[in-house]
């Protein structure tokens, strides 16, 4: 048995907590602006933002089809129905769009990365660029980090828009809520910054968390398959958790 | 030298000559990989030093050492070329990534070192699209684009069909021939060595146990030198990993 296994498990978790800082704090303090990393990171960019595309609209549209269902339906039964699309706006831009964004892109892209991160590594790729004085933080962790910092935001963006096309849909469309109602309502009960920004500053927030895991956990992931599958697995595990206990906190500072 | 509590090198001493290709075999777990990772500057000994050159490895600091490493080429075991991206730009990587030079010239200088290894028609193709031995061939040009003093080979051979054996043996002794370069083999593949080595040192337990002309080695009478050439199963190096008495084990078990 070794001495990592055999500790207290809440010693083990502030040890990783410790060194997952560390390694966030190394990788951003060597962040470099040149050409060729802004090209890395564009591409980062296209292969953990844009291929999310898919499952962060639809997800993003039923769940704005569902959410104006479920409410219009209660407040219906209190004659409320037309106040719909305030409830809407204020629970996705609030919590739920940048919330189920983060989770979204845990599952699709910060799995992506660590997988691909811990099989660099199994298959000493890490290995040979730091033999060739290539220093792979540089190289692999930087433009992914700031790849999915600069995506989650702009997923969460597309999220709200695609919920929002969904309650239209629902509300205006089949429910037959008078447009003009539905869009004054959400425009006189939405504040630009309390509530929009407040939502966006915590995607930003999520962002930095979703990638740091990711990325780390990858980093860190045993050279075998089974390292590999469990760093999968921790990402999504740690990221979810963390989101939403970051969300909580933000959202306690920011009443 | 301990590495997870295991003693890896013990009283180890050996001196690579210049401009010749040295080989290092030794049967798996006696060290050899050990060896190239001091050398690299990866590991680091408990005790004692290693030099490249006039150079003490141990004693330089992060930016010290990749500065040396520019000077070394290392063709790892698997090859370990970056797989998202193409043989081309897997051999451009070091070019662009220290040095100044123009487009253009990094073009004719990866063409030239593909050429030099037989894969110039492959420029354009991933690593996950060639054999074994071709992603061995184009990692050596990778290692050999910024004309190293120092070239290291890790398990060159392993698995490789007899073809590919072949031409691998014949690059590196070209390699050593047209540019002059010290060379250090680390190998198993006994029938090889006296094709492409100048001089053949054999590893057991820790310990460099024989050093001399690959052919003068074969007659050699030292017992593990007599097991590791003439493939015995059992001899100074163990076949069994040390255990418990099989009968006292077994017995205790039933009862």
């Amino acid at each position: 048995m070794n001495g990592e296994a055999s500790q207290p498990w809440l010693v083990g978790a502030v040890r990783r907590l410790g060194n997952a800082g560390m390694f966030l704090l190394q990788a951003l303090s060597g962040m470099k602006c040149s050409f060729f990393h802004a090209g890395e990171t564009m591409r980062q960019i296209y292969y953990i933002g844009v291929r999310s595309l898919i499952i962060i609209m639809m997800s993003g549209f039923f769940v704005g089809l569902v959410m104006t269902l479920q409410t219009y339906d209660t407040l219906n039964r209190f004659g409320a129905g037309d106040s719909v699309s305030t409830v809407l706006g204020l629970s996705l831009f609030k919590e739920l769009g940048p919330v189920l964004t983060a989770i979204l892109f845990a599952g699709r892209a910060g799995t992506a990365v660590a997988a691909e991160i811990g099989l660099m590594r199994a298959t000493e790729q890490i290995d040979a660029l730091d033999l060739m004085g290539i220093d792979p933080l540089e190289r692999i962790v930087q433009p992914r980090l700031l790849a999915g910092i600069i995506a989650v935001p702009v997923l969460t963006l597309i999220f709200n828009f695609m919920a929002l096309l969904g309650g239209v849909v629902f509300g205006i469309g089949i429910m037959g809520i008078d447009p003009i109602t539905f869009w004054g309502n959400m425009q006189n009960s939405i504040g630009l910054w309390e509530d929009f920004g407040t939502g966006m500053l915590k995607a930003v927030a999520f962002g930095v968390i979703a990638s740091w895991l990711a990325v780390y956990f990858g980093w860190t992931a045993k050279p075998t398959s089974e390292g590999v599958a469990s760093a999968t697995t921790s990402t999504v595990i740690a990221t979810a958790i963390s989101v939403l206990l970051l969300d909580f906190v933000l959202s306690a500072l920011m009443l | 030298m301990v590495r997870s509590g295991q003693l890896v090198l013990d009283d180890f001493n050996l001196e690579v000559p210049a401009g010749k290709v040295t080989a290092i075999m030794g049967p798996s777990g006696s060290g050899k990989t050990t060896v190239l990772k001091l050398i690299t500057g990866q590991l680091k000994p408990d005790a004692g030093r290693v030099f490249v050159g006039d150079i003490d490895v141990c004693e330089l600091d992060r930016g010290d050492l990749n500065a040396v490493r520019r000077h070394i080429g290392v063709l790892l075991q698997n090859g370990a070329l970056l797989t998202d991206m193409t043989c081309f730009d897997n051999v451009a990587l070091p070019l662009r990534e220290h040095t100044e030079l123009p487009k253009s010239l990094i073009e004719k200088l990866v063409l030239l070192k593909l050429q030099a290894v037989g894969l110039r028609g492959a420029a354009q193709m991933y690593p996950q699209q060639l054999s074994g031995g071709m992603v061995r061939r184009v990692a050596t040009a990778r290692a050999l684009a910024l004309d190293p003093d120092l070239m290291l080979y890790d398990e060159p051979f392993a698995g490789l069909d007899p073809i590919s054996l072949a031409a691998v043996g014949r690059l590196i002794r070209q390699i050593n021939r047209v540019v002059g370069i010290t060379s250090l083999v680390i190998t198993h593949d006994v029938g090889e060595v006296s094709k492409f080595a100048d001089y053949a040192c054999i590893m057991a337990n820790g310990q460099v146990v024989a050093c001399g002309v690959p052919d003068q080695l074969g007659s050699d009478d030292n017992e593990i030198i007599r097991q590791f050439l003439d493939g015995l199963p059992d001899g100074p190096v163990p076949f069994h990993y040390p255990a418990p008495d099989l009968e006292t084990q077994l017995l205790g078990e039933s009862e």
